[in-house]
């Protein structure tokens, strides 16, 4: 009997080690909660449970999962295929969370599952795995046949009568894949273009069925809310946050990584504790909290707790929760425009503004950059901002490329000013 | 110039493993990506007769696959070399200097993004973020994943490569 965990989502995993077996899981007490949920718990009151732990979505959007599962019509409602497909499509510029997951422990991420399609009465799980991912989708498949070979998925689970086949589905590229609805078409074989909303994917999902679609993280957390409760972990958070958090950090830190904290832990631990702080020579200017698509965070309100809420308050998001640091010896707008040219080229081109007007902007950074860059540009970009912004656009591929533009507009204004009056890059 | 231009029709097998992957499957289109990634993985590209047969086998039009095809960008159209150098050029990687790495690239092997060296071993595709940030720089070489990459790296990857070359 394992003691109760405290950052469960890492508790099997030794980095640079194969993940555990099956055989091994279930040593350490995995699979416990299969067995003591199948065929014993309503699955209402599993989705109520969920609901009750304040679980929130990991992908980037933090909507809370229970609430997520009960906007799926119910068997009785909606007779037919019900599917649950994890996104594990992780291509957020700086996210390295989910590949820790997936390759770490395999079976957390299967039991997970299990457990999810039993609350939801799904017949069906996918993962949709980026094709990048070797690794990952090896462990998986090596997983799925150890789990079916035990009786833990296919017909009849455990004697329950609840029926489950689990496929890893590899993606062939594309960041608009992640979109929760780009993803169902993805999967059905064709382009990856977000579909409109409503209907959502829990009512009108793949092929015409209810789905829900859950980040990978999201989902791992699930054997351990059933196995210990929601009070367990909700307590598991600080600052007044729930539950655990797989964080990261990557850029000029001495010790870039991925770490599991407690929910709510301020940015400035995770970065100088952690991450061991700053290289040396380095000193840092920003941080993109959580992907390309967040806004920045000065480094003077590095003491905010990293949570939904509190990034909110400072203009910017917590989204994968994995950081990217802007250092004093990188160029903000360089940096600016390597983050534009990753979402104009993965722009879908469904929809025109998104389509022309971020090579538009990436071209107008990269002539600033070069010291080609005129006065009113940054007017232009200012105007861009809006055009690109929420609501403007059909999904939020290009509101998220316009976070980075617009705050860096607003904190690093003299740098850009200072690019166009000299004609050059102060940096190079 | 060793890249294959023309490609022989599907042999049985290739029938087969296709019929197998569209049963996973409620609809044959949902097999599309899967079908057009087990061809390439044997051909390295998918020509149009091979996407012609492809298709004819999911159950789609010629066009209706293309369209499918040219979206994903890891699905290759046109031929490659024998292996694909997948260079990440997103922020992490950039800051910690991919830039630099692919001038080496182009100065040891003389290609730049969507060339192909002229003995064929090698093309080089611009790749975002490839999920390893605290490694970065990152790229891929064939299957094969490589962290902290630096000149030296790049020069041993691409020895074995010169060495072979009579």
């Amino acid at each position: 009997m394992s003691a109760i965990p405290r950052l469960p989502l890492t508790r099997n995993i030794r980095r640079g080690a194969a993940p555990f077996s099956r055989a091994e899981y279930e040593q350490a007490d995995g699979y416990l909660a299969v067995r003591d949920t199948l065929g014993k718990v309503e699955p209402a009151s599993l989705i109520a449970l969920i609901a009750a732990s304040g679980l929130g979505g990991c992908g980037g959007g933090g909507f809370p999962t229970g609430r997520k599962w009960q906007l799926m019509p119910g068997k009785d409602q909606r007779p037919g295929p019900r599917y649950l497909l994890i996104n594990a499509d992780e291509m957020e510029p700086g996210t390295f969370k989910d590949r820790l997951l997936l390759e770490g422990d395999p079976h957390q991420m299967i039991e997970g599952i299990i457990l999810s399609a039993y609350a939801l009465q799904a017949d069906h799980a996918y993962i949709f795995v980026r094709g990048e991912y070797l690794t990952a989708i090896e462990r998986l498949n090596h997983a799925i046949a150890e789990a079916e070979a035990a009786g833990l998925i296919g017909e009849n689970i455990l004697g329950s009568g609840f029926d489950l086949s689990v496929q890893v589905h590899g993606g062939a590229g594309r960041y608009i894949c992640g979109e929760e609805t780009a993803l169902l078409n993805s999967l059905e074989g064709r382009r990856a273009i977000p579909r409109s909303k409503p209907p959502f994917p829990q009512v009108n999902g793949l092929w015409g069925c209810p789905t829900i679609v859950n980040n990978v993280e999201t989902i791992c957390n699930v054997p351990h809310i059933v196995r210990y409760g929601a009070d367990w972990y909700r307590g598991l958070g600080v600052n007044g946050a729930l539950g655990t958090k797989i964080y990261g950090v990557s850029g000029r830190v001495r010790n870039p990584g991925t770490f599991e904290l407690p929910m709510g832990t301020p940015m400035r631990d995770m970065i100088e504790d952690h991450a061991g702080g700053m290289k040396d020579g380095y000193r840092l200017t920003a941080v993109l909290p959580g992907g390309a698509s967040t806004a920045f965070l000065m480094a003077e309100n590095l003491d905010v707790p990293m949570t939904f809420a509190d990034m909110a308050k400072h203009g910017t998001r917590l989204g994968t929760g994995t950081a990217i640091v802007l250092d004093d010896k990188t160029c903000p707008v360089g940096f600016i425009a390597n983050l534009q040219q990753f979402f104009a080229r993965e722009s879908c081109g469904w929809c025109a503004p998104c389509r022309d007007g971020l090579p538009w902007v990436e071209r107008t950074l990269k002539s600033i950059e070069a010291g080609e860059g005129r006065a009113t540009d940054l007017d232009l970009l200012l105007e861009m901002t809006g055009n690109l912004g929420p609501g403007r656009t059909f999904c939020a591929l290009a509101p998220g490329a316009m976070a980075s533009l617009q705050s860096g507009l607003q904190y690093f204004g003299p740098v850009f000013e200072q690019h166009i009056a000299t004609k050059a890059c102060p940096w190079t | 110039m060793s890249i294959v231009e023309r490609q022989p029709p599907l042999d049985a097998t290739e029938r087969a493993a296709i019929a197998e992957l569209i049963a996973h499957y409620p609809t044959a289109r949902a097999a599309a990506i899967d079908s057009l990634k087990y061809v390439q993985q044997r051909r390295r590209y998918v020509s149009d007769g091979t996407l012609h047969e492809v298709a004819h086998l999911l159950g789609m039009s010629a066009a209706e696959l293309d369209e499918v095809a040219t979206f994903y960008n890891l699905i290759y159209r046109k031929p490659v070399g024998e292996k694909v150098i997948l260079l990440c050029d997103s922020i992490s990687c950039w800051i910690t200097g991919r830039d630099q790495l692919a001038a080496h690239i182009h100065q040891r092997l003389g290609i730049r993004q969507g060339e192909t060296t002229a003995d064929g071993r090698f093309t080089l595709l611009p790749i975002v973020c490839l999920g390893d940030c605290d490694h970065a720089p990152v790229m891929m070489v064939g299957d094969t994943l490589h962290g902290n990459v630096d000149t030296a790296a790049l020069d041993a990857i691409f020895q074995p490569a010169e060495s072979d070359t009579p």
